[in-house]
């Protein structure tokens, strides 16, 4: 199943590879008459824009499909297309809803008359839009709910005592595999109470890593690599780890047993900051991998314009391609070390008397 | 002329960091399991887990260049 995958992975790259080489050339035909300034690709704003959250989603060309934005102002709320935020050309256009809108960078502003951002009033804005990322979430959300469904259909049909089946085969291992070498080494005897919340953080994490190397349509949204989005669900693992926090966990933390007692006024604040720095090194790494994966991609396919010679893309397709396969690698392993590390966390909250300190 | 930013520099410096860290968990790693090949899984688990730690930590560096850099 993987396999098939990353050869479906590696075709489409070259696909939208050759076709983005391809649309380069007649460009270079040119003899550069006007647009010498234009043909200088600012490489660093186009990777920002695509790694970025969107109001719209881009297919090709000039088609994009316009979402939803749905605003929230003292006005009350208002829902309309945000194909009225820009013009034909795609340049951002004044909206005039209850407050008159600008699309500036990327965001929703209430602007003046002359064009200025109203600072007072773009304050009270708060933009619910169905952006490319939530589009990209709910269409992930779908997919999973329709394999699990599936495959716990399967289960019911023919009980856990035959051989799985179909789709069945692919997820069996997969959450064996969670089961017994993520959660019950540092869960043990409770494995089963969070084995939920492992699998579920585990398998949405990884179906959106997945999905964002997906250079086309239903894929392509830099979702985990958007610091909301990992911020979110590294707050659920710290909302879980010290929910279930026992005695141990706290004495631990606020008065570490076995040490003389400055040392222990000591390390206090020292272990109480560590309980946040877990969430946030859980957000900044998943965050950080995912979009570092996107921008190398798009580094990789900015030379050919950079250099401004097709014979660049020799070099460069497949590096992408090879880029793109340790994407594929990265996307999964960065699924499991934050299922590893919730797991973890969890356990280290959840044990208890234990004689010896854990060494982590 | 070179025109660039110090931002760069330092993700440069984070890379190499990164490397001397990873390569030496990997050594650590691939030495281990060629003396008990029996223990591979757990070996490998523990690399890994490593690795990410110290990835994370030039990844830190990493946003911080571009932070600086934007």
């Amino acid at each position: 199943m993987v396999a098939a995958f990353s050869i479906c992975i590696l075709f489409f790259y070259n696909i939208s590879l050759a076709q983005e080489a391809h649309s380069s050339h007649p460009a270079e035909q040119q003899p550069n008459t006007k647009q010498d300034k234009e043909d200088e690709l600012d490489v660093a704003g186009t990777i920002l824009e695509h790694i970025r959250d969107d109001h719209s989603w881009h297919l090709w060309g000039h088609t994009s499909i316009p979402l939803p934005v749905i605003l929230k102002t003292d006005k009350g709320l208002e829902v309309f297309s945000s194909a009225r935020l820009s013009d034909e050309h795609h340049n951002p256009v004044v909206y005039n809803g209850n407050y008159p809108y600008q699309q500036i960078e990327g965001r929703i502003k209430v602007v003046n008359e002359d064009g200025s951002i109203n600072a007072e009033a773009s304050k009270k804005l708060y933009d619910f839009s169905i952006t490319k990322n939530v589009l990209s979430m709910l269409i992930s959300v779908a997919l999973l709910i329709i394999v699990f469904l599936g495959v716990a259909r399967a289960y019911k049909k023919t009980g856990v005592s035959s051989a799985p089946k179909g789709f069945q085969s692919f997820i069996e291992p997969v959450i064996i595999f969670i089961r017994d070498e993520v959660a019950r080494p540092c869960l043990g005897h409770q494995t089963d109470r969070f084995m939920p919340f492992i699998l579920n953080i585990f398998f949405f994490i990884w179906i959106n890593n997945l999905l964002g190397i997906v250079p086309f349509f239903p894929g392509g949204a830099n979702l985990s690599g958007n610091i909301a989005f990992t911020f979110t669900l590294a707050l659920f693992t710290f909302v879980i780890t010290n929910v279930n926090g026992k005695g141990d966990y706290w004495k631990h933390i606020f008065w570490m047993p076995g040490l003389p007692v400055p040392l222990k006024i000591f390390l206090m604040p020292i272990e109480l900051l560590g309980v946040f720095i877990k969430a946030i090194s859980l957000t900044i790494r998943l965050f950080a991998n995912i979009t570092a994966g996107h921008i190398l991609v798009l580094s990789l396919v900015s030379l050919i314009f950079i250099f401004k010679a097709i014979s660049a893309s020799v070099v460069v397709v497949p590096f992408t391609v090879f880029i793109g396969l340790i994407e594929l690698l990265v996307g999964f392993i960065q699924a499991f070390i934050f299922a590893m590390l919730s797991a973890l966390y969890i356990g280290m909250a959840i044990e208890e008397n234990h004689e010896q300190d854990l060494v982590l | 002329m070179v025109v660039g930013s110090v931002a760069a520099i330092g993700a440069g410096l984070a890379a190499i960091g990164a490397g001397i860290g990873i390569g030496q968990i990997g050594k650590g790693a691939v030495e281990g399991i060629a003396r008990q090949p029996e223990a591979a899984n757990e070996i490998r688990t523990n690399m890994i887990i490593a690795a990410a730690l110290v990835e994370s930590v030039s990844l830190f560096a990493v946003v911080v260049a571009l932070l600086g850099n934007g």
